[in-house]
Formats: structure tokens, sequence, C-alpha cells
């Protein structure tokens, strides 16, 4: 899926609230520790933060509350002034923006979800969808035209003329996710969409998120504090915690490799065949390959099904649906029996 | 003046927390100061007498400038392109070219030619008319029964022969009110905006609240003249620090997401105020809009000092008279204007909270304007049917009901069987409490009682407190206003120990008492929805004029927050608290005693605070029975035009308000601090 020139990139971002931000930067080499910002009466809210996010992928910040998280992605859209480093959406700085460019990037290019959904409470249904495309200053019918076409991709059609607050939660992030969309953003940003739902609705709307990113294919930065949610939605995790990214990498990397025992800990319990990739299972092909086959993008636990039959062996194809090596059942069961 | 106060109290800037540590802890230190102040106070006089009497050589001749000060701006101020007077001026027409057009519609009908000589070309709106473009609004506002209630409220405007007053206050409320909301809405987006701003915008808020009405009477007097538009200028002033002060809160406690939101989708920033902010406070700057009708109405009758005329200046015309009859209906009418355009507005509040209904679909004129329509053909039938029956247009005064005489035969009578009563309770609670009392206050040497109130800032909140307690207490003396600050502070006081002892146990009582509560709630809501000066009237009856009569106005007026702040202080203790005590064995007074008394201790002298902020405002009312304090003073001025006088007085009793405020306010803070 990832393309190779990235399309946003930060370098050594820093937020640091309260008193002398930049000043506490210079000193030890601009490395404070979290302690040191701490005894000087500030904030390190987000701390040297580097991570590049490809085209097309869902990238997803996890970490627990108080982590930075939301920080770290308002930095990204600039919503809040990141006290050092750069950010590139596209090759441009993002920091030597003038305000005016600022508002024509999200304007155009960004889309924003927001954790407490932040629809007006005085608009309806198709008045919060359209409100970004009324901003820009879209007559009328047109704006009506698109939010109504966004409604109907979320599966709200009927309920346009509807106020917030006559909406269940799930509806209203739903309307939320319309709105984000509404301007056909490139960079499509969702700090915790889905964790004031409770765990039905949230695993429906994970679902209904995956269904629409196969059709839309954004580029998406999801901030999320459940592992889990991380584990499902994400081509790659990058793990937060006190301001500081611990591991970034796919989540085959961070089950598999986890850099610290913080990491280890959130891994534990996942169980890997969902996150072990057929490609990480593969042997080199030998002869000719059996008839059933698999992605080799495929999650080990997918694969296990189809040894239900009595074959030893299935074939692993690539993207284009080449044969590309062997998946033992051996294997399988073997990484099916660590949990 | 209403509730005066009620924004002062979380208007006290929070003191750094290491000013309460740094604050000296020795406990030796008050008992040697009252000691020493003591012992001062009985000895020092005859070596220094100027400790004690502040001497006339050494006052600040504050008074003589501000007069010439207002001179100046007068005649020579001019800020470039335009002088003061000019600005004056412009004000004014801003403010008097809505008020000529309300006032024909509503009272004076369209005129033609100047003054006595006018011809009437139209006649204004007729009671039928109003009465039921009323009851159109209460029904779109809420229903049948809004529409109900209001139209009652405006029938018995008409009943009781009110009506031509009553149009003549509702014209300069019609004007003052959105002039009120738009420049209190555009001050606190300014504030919102540019912190700087802010910072230089809260204290002249602060000020604008605590200073008393009747000094700002005497500028506006001198600035605008005497008439309806200074009095719509000073209702301004008064009701317009609320607004501002409820945008600045309202815009800061949208939800940082909706910011945020306005952001991402590349708002500008007068996108971001006027389609993300504003309309997300919607709800709460009706809050304010509401707060700036009962403000206007509560300035109703000191407005009519300086000409607003209406109901206002029958009300004062009556105390005038002691006519208790004719006061009591002017006052209620003012009272009924009140209740009509409390719920109208709170009403419609509410509903712009909810969704509004769907568009209706029809595409006529009458189906998408029903109420206009419908008012329009209630303005056209009834001018007909004013032409053909002069009883339509204007109430027959024969159908008029009085209760006027009723009352004071009610005052009368009591008076007759009650005299000696009265007069016996009266004369013990003077010659036994309040003379000595004020005796006792009037001989404190002013150097000792600065220093000691010096100290309780220290104690309390460190030096900045100290510094700010000591100046202000300094500048009364200095001014030559010592004198008659003691005894405001003695009335102020007497009547605060007396509001407290009837409100604190009825606060306890009603803590526990659901049904009492609520019965007590809509006694302490009528009474502050009231206009100060009908709380003076039947006390005047009963007890002429002077300190006691004042006092027991004070009392009335100032009881509300005690008892309000206690129940709310008592009921927000944790259950789990009196649980645990329950548990532990305490009995039942154990438990209020030392446990709930005590946690709610902090939240009961917030309730003192504002007892005492609504006393110092009531007692500036009082002085038209006759005390002797700064708000004679201040009254004294306005009927002279005295500008420095006036205000001079009135900064002493904001100084006064500000010291009690800010004392009581660092105390509370420490012993919540304490406490949790
Ligand atoms: N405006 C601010 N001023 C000072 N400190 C702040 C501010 N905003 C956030 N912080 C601090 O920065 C740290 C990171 O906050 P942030 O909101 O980014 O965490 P988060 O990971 O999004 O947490 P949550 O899951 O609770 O949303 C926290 O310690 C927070 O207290
Ligand atoms: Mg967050």
């Amino acid at each position: 899926m990832a393309s190779d020139q990235p399309k946003l990139v930060c370098r050594g971002i820093w937020k640091i609230f309260g008193a002398g931000g930049k000043g506490l930067l210079a000193p030890d080499g601009g490395r404070p520790s979290g302690a040191d910002l701490r005894a000087a009466g500030a904030v390190g809210a987000v701390r040297d933060v580097n991570i590049e996010v490809h085209a097309g992928e869902i990238f997803v910040i996890m970490g627990l509350s108080g982590s930075g998280k939301s920080t770290l992605v308002r930095c990204l859209s600039r919503l809040i002034e990141p006290t050092a480093g750069d950010i590139l959406f596209n090759g441009e700085n993002l920091l030597a923006a003038s305000e005016a460019r600022m508002i024509e990037i999200r304007r155009h290019s960004m889309g924003m979800v927001f954790q407490h959904f932040a629809l007006l409470p005085h608009l309806t249904v198709i008045g919060n969808v359209a409100f970004p495309l009324e901003i820009q200053g879209i007559d009328r019918a047109r704006r009506e035209e698109r939010a109504r076409r966004m409604i109907e991709l979320v599966g709200l059609a009927g309920k346009e003329h509807v106020f917030p607050r006559e909406l269940s939660g799930g509806q209203q992030q739903r309307v939320g996710i319309a709105r984000s969309l509404a301007v056909e953003p490139e960079l499509w940003f969702l700090d915790e969409p889905f964790s004031a739902l409770d765990p039905l609705i949230r695993r429906e709307m994970q679902d209904e998120f995956l269904r629409l990113q196969s059709v839309l294919k954004k580029t998406i930065v999801f901030i999320t504090h459940d592992f889990d949610e991380a584990i499902r939605l994400a081509d790659r995790i990058a793990i937060m915690k006190d301001g500081e990214i611990v591991q970034a990498g796919t989540p085959e990397d961070l089950v598999l490799s986890p850099a610290t025992p913080y990491v280890a800990e959130f891994t534990r319990s996942v169980a890997r065949a969902k996150v072990v990739k057929v490609a990480s299972l593969m042997r080199g092909l030998d002869g000719a390959a059996p008839k059933i086959s698999i992605s080799d993008r495929a999650a080990v636990a997918e694969a296990a099904p189809l040894f239900a039959n009595g074959a030893d062996t299935l074939a692993v194809t690539d993207g284009e649906g080449r044969a590309v090596g062997l998946l033992d059942r051996a294997a399988v069961v073997d990484v099916m029996m660590r949990g | 003046m209403g509730a005066s106060f009620p924004f002062l109290q979380p208007v006290s800037t929070p003191l750094p927390e290491r000013a309460g540590q740094r604050a000296v802890r020795a406990r030796w230190l008050w008992p040697a100061a009252l000691l020493a102040f003591v012992l001062f106070w009985q000895f020092a006089k005859p070596v220094a007498k100027w400790a004690f009497v502040y001497p006339s050589a050494w006052e600040l001749p504050a008074a003589r400038w501000i007069g010439r000060a207002t001179k100046w701006l007068q005649d020579e101020a001019t800020f470039g392109l335009f002088t003061f007077t000019d600005l004056t001026r412009f004000v004014a027409a801003v403010i008097d070219l809505p008020y000529r057009a309300v006032l024909s519609l509503l009272s004076t009908g369209l005129l033609s030619g100047q003054g006595s000589s006018a011809v009437q070309q139209l006649p204004p709106l007729s009671w039928l008319a109003v009465l039921a473009i009323v009851a159109l609004i209460g029904h779109h506002a809420g229903g049948l029964r809004l529409a109900a209630l209001v139209t009652a409220c405006f029938g018995f405007l008409v009943l009781f022969g009110q009506w031509t007053s009553a149009m003549v206050t509702l014209a300069s409320i019609v004007v003052a009110v959105p002039i009120g909301v738009v420049v209190g809405l555009v001050l606190g987006l300014a504030a919102f905006r540019w912190p700087p701003f802010e910072r230089a915008l809260v204290p002249v808020l602060d000020l604008m609240q605590t200073i008393p009405v009747f000094a700002y009477l005497v500028p506006v007097l001198v600035f605008f003249g005497f008439g309806p538009t200074a009095a719509i200028v000073a209702t301004l002033i008064y009701a317009l620090p609320p607004m501002a002060r409820v945008t600045i809160l309202a815009l800061r406690s949208v939800p940082s997401e909706i910011r945020d939101l306005g952001n991402m989708v590349g708002c500008s920033r007068r996108q971001m105020t006027w389609r993300v902010m504003i309309p997300s406070a919607k709800d709460s700057l009706m809050v304010g809009v509401n707060q700036v009708i009962m403000l206007s109405l509560n300035m109703v009758i000191i407005a009519s000092m300086i000409g607003a005329g209406g109901l206002g200046f029958d009300v004062l015309a009556a105390l005038r008279r002691l006519d208790i009859g004719a006061g009591l209906e002017a006052g209620l009418a003012i009272v009924a204007l009140a209740v009509a355009l409390d719920r109208l507005s709170q009403a419609y509040a509410e509903k712009a909270g909810q969704p509004a209904a769907l568009a209706p679909s029809g595409t006529g004129l009458v189906a998408r304007h029903p109420y206009l329509v419908a008012a329009l053909a209630v303005v056209i039938v009834t001018f007909l049917a004013g032409l053909a029956v002069p009883a339509a247009q204007v109430f027959p005064e024969g159908w008029q009901v009085s209760t006027g005489a009723f009352w004071s035969e009610v005052v009368r009578w009591i008076n007759v069987n009650f005299f000696d009563a009265l007069e016996a309770i009266r004369n013990a609670i003077l010659l036994n409490l309040l003379v000595p009392l004020k005796r006792l206050l009037g001989g404190l040497p002013w150097s000792g009682v600065v220093l000691m109130l010096a100290l309780a800032g220290y104690r309390l909140g460190g030096l900045r407190l100290a510094t700010l307690v000591g100046v202000l207490a300094l500048l009364i003396a200095v001014t030559g206003q010592w004198e008659k600050a003691t005894i405001t502070v003695y009335l102020c006081g007497v009547s605060v120990v007396f509001a407290a002892l009837i409100g604190i146990p009825l606060g306890i009582l009603a803590a526990e008492r659901e049904r009492l509560w609520r019965w007590l709630q809509l006694v302490i809501d009528t009474l502050q929805t009231l206009p100060s000066f009908v709380y003076l009237m039947p006390v005047v009856m009963l007890f002429r004029v002077g300190d006691f009569t004042a006092m027991i106005a004070v009392v009335a007026y100032a009881v509300a927050p005690a008892i309000r702040y206690t129940v709310l202080g008592l009921q927000r203790v944790d259950p789990r608290v009196v649980e645990a005590g329950r548990a532990m064995g305490c009995t039942r007074l154990q438990i209020l005693t030392k446990i709930k008394l005590k946690l709610a201790l902090p939240e009961i002298m917030l309730g003192l605070n504002q007892t005492i902020m609504f006393a110092l405002s009531m007692l500036v009312i009082t002085a038209l029975v006759g005390t002797r304090d700064l708000g004679q003073e201040v009254y004294i001025a306005l009927t002279k035009a005295d500008t420095g006088r006036g205000l001079i007085a009135g900064l002493s009793v904001a100084f006064i308000a500000i010291i009690a405020d800010r004392l009581i306010s660092a105390g509370a803070r420490r012993i919540r601090e304490r406490v949790s």
C-alpha cells in the first residue's frame, strides 16, 4: 500500500507547555528529560517525535491517557504550534506556512474527527456535514448535494434534518466522519474517534471505518488508547509514552519483537495468530504449489481454517496472485498454540 | 437594585498559593495586635488626636479635582477628530432615536410639531393591541400557559391604571436591552480575543458593579442632562457588565474540540467568531440577555431620579408623599413587567437550546410567518376599533381598580392599634444596640483601624492583600469620608449580623427539608425580583424614617444570599463523610456541628460575603429614608449635580465592598484549603 514518497514527515517535534518552552530546549543539546521539564515547571507533552506517514496507510498512534497523543496530532495539523521541529506535508514545511496558506491547506487537504464529536449543536446533520464546504463559500445546492453523498456513505441517509442531540453516540460520530470527509481530504486525522462509544458500537464503527478506507484509500493518522483497536486497524503503530515514541512498526513487529518491557506489556495479551502475517512464516517454494492458496498479507489465524480438510501445506501468493512460498500446518499450529 | 453584586464573588483574583504559607503564623500576633489597638484607643487620644479624627487640613481635595476634570471634559477634552462633548452627543443620539420611535409606538403616538403644541397624527398602539401582541409573543415563546401568564401581567397594568407609566418604562427597557446586549457582547468578544484587553476590562467591570449606582448617576446627569436618555445611559452602565462577563465565560466554556474543528475546516477569524463560537455559546449567552433585562428593570426606579419617568417616577413620588397604596401599586406594576419579561426571555433561552422546528412546508406568507401576520392583523383591527370605540383605544378610568386606599387603611390600622408596641421595639433596639454601636465605631481611631485591616490582609493573603486593603482604607480617610464610612460600616454590619442570624439557621433547617427549601426558594426569588424600594415603603410606614427603618429594609433584602449559600454549602457536603460520621456514632447534633457546618464553612462565608454586598447596595438606597452615611452623601451630590462629591462618596462605598470581599474570600480560601 505504501508508496515511497512519504505524505507526512515530522522530525524532532517538541511541544512544551508552560513557561520558557523554547529556552528549556537549548541548554543540554536540546533533549531535556520529562523530569527536567517538570522541575522547571513545564510539561513536555511531546518530546522529540519523528514519524513518517506514507500515502494510503493507516498510521496508528497508541498510548495511555496523558501520553501526548492529542497534542501530537494537533501539532501535525498545527492546531497547536510545536515548540521545535519540522513538519513536511507533501514536502511542504507546514511550520513555515503563512496563516492564509494554512487555512488553504486545512480547507482542502485535511480532515479531522474528534473524540467528543465536536458537532455544532445549532446545525442539523446535513448542516454539520456541509459546514466545511459552507466555510469555503460553496453554494448551497452543491454543498448539500455533496453532504448528502457523504451522509449516505456513512449510512445515515434519512437523518439529514435531525439535530445532533437527537442522535446516539455512534450516529453522532458517523456525522463527524461524514463531515471530515466532505472536503475529500488527502490526510485524515482521527483523534480517538471511537473512545466515547460503548464496546459493541465501537466494534461496528471499526468495521465501518475499514470498509470506508478500502474504498477511499486515504492517508490516515489514527489515535487510540486501545491496543486491540490499534492492532485491528493499523498498517503501522507508534506507541507513545510520556510524550515520546517508544517503538514504531507494523503490528507484527511490535508483537514479535517488543522494544521495551512497556511495549511487551501491551502485546502480551494479543493473540499472535491474529497479528503475525503469513509472509513471516512461509518457507521457500519447492516444486509445484498446492491448490489451496492464501495471501502473504493475511494473518496466520485466517490460514488456520484452510487446513481443516486435511491439507499439510498451503501456497502463499503475493499481491498479484503469484505463488511466492509455502505455509506448513506445523508452523501455523505452533503460532496458534503460543496464544 | 436587585442582585447588585452577583458577579463580584468569582472576580477576586486568586492569590498565589505561596502567599498563604508566607503569612506569618505566629500565634501571638493577633492577641498582641488587639491589645496594642485597645491600649492605643483608650489612652492615646490626648496625645495624638490626629490619629483619631482625620485632620481636615490633610484631606486631599479630590472632590474638587474631579469637579475640575469634569468641567475640562465638558469644555475642552478632545480626541483630535472630535471632542468629548461630541462623543456624548453621539451616544445620546444613538439612544434617543430608537427611544423616540418606540415611545411613539407605545405611548405618545406619532406627533407633529414641538412641545405642548404637538398634534397627534396617529395614536399609539392601544392597550388591546399591546395585550394581544404580548400574548402572541408569549405563545410563540412558550405556548398557551406562558401566553396566559404574560397577558395576566399586562392585564394587571391595564386594570390598575398603571398603563401610561408602564408603557413609558417599557419603551426605555425595549431600547436599553438590545444596546446593552450588543455592547456587552462586543466587549466580551474583544476581551476573549485579546487578553490584554481583558486584563484592562475586568477591573473596570468590577468597579462598575461595586460602585453604587447613585455615584455614577451624577456624572451621567452632568454629561447627558436630565431626561430619559441619561436614564438609559445609567441603566446601560448598570446592566451591561454581566453581559460582558457572561460572554467571556460562555466563549471560554465552548469545548476546545469545537474550536479545533473551526480551525480544521479552515475558518477565517470572522467565521470562527460568528459561525462557530457564538452559535455554540448561544445557551449561555441567553442567560446574559436575561440578566440585562432583569438589571434594567432593577434600575427603573433609580433611573427615574435622573428623568426616566414612568413607573419608577410614580414609585419615587409616592415614597416622597408617603402614599403607600400608590407606591405599592406602581411597585407591583414593575414586578409584573419584570415577571413577564423574565419569563419571556427564559422561554426564548430554552427554545434556543432546543432544535428549532422544521421550517413549515407552506409557501404562503401566512404559513411562513403566522405570528407576524397575526400581529399585523391585530394592529389593524385594534386601530380601526379604537377609531370607532374610544374604550378600545384608552382603557376607561371608570373600569380601573385601585387598592391604594385599602393599603393606606391597613397601615393606618396597624399604626393605631400597634403603635406602642412597634415604637417600643424600635426604641429598644435603637437605644440598646444601634446607638451604642454607632458611638463605638465612630470613636475608633482611623489610623488603628487601617493598620488592623492591613494586618488582617497580611495574615489572610500576604503582602499583596495587605497593601490593597490598607491603601483602600487609607484612601477613604484621606478623602475625608472616614466618619460617614463608619456609619455605613455600622449600619451594614448590624444588618449583616441580623441577616446572618436569620438566614443561616433558616438555611440549616431548609437544607434537610426538601419541601421547606422549595418553598423558601420561591420566597427568596420573589424577594430578589422585587425592586428594592418596595421593601422600603411598608417599613417606612410602620417605623418612620431613620436608622432602624434602614436596617430592617437592608436585612429583608440581604437575607436571601445568607439562606441560599448555607443551604448550598450543606447540601454539597459529601454524603460519604456524613455516613462515616454516623458510623462512628455521632449524634445528629454532632454530625451537624462537627461535620456538616465545618465542611460547609467556606460556602457559608461566601454567602456572608454576598450578604455584605447586597446590604451595601441596599444601604445606599436607604439614604432616601434619612440615614447619615455615605449613601446620603451620594444622594445629596445627586440632587446638587456635584460630580466630585458623589463619585468620592460612591468610590468609598465601593472600597468598603472590595475590602470586605477580598478579606472574606481570602479567609474562605484558607479554610477550604485546610478542610480539603
Ligand atoms: N494546554 C495545555 N497546557 C498545559 N498542559 C497541557 C495542555 N494540553 C495538554 N497538556 C498536558 O500534556 C500532556 C499530554 O496531553 P494530551 O491531551 O496530549 O494527552 P492524550 O494522550 O491525548 O490523553 P487522553 O487519552 O486523555 O486524551 C498531559 O500531561 C496534559 O496534562
Ligand atoms: Mg486526547
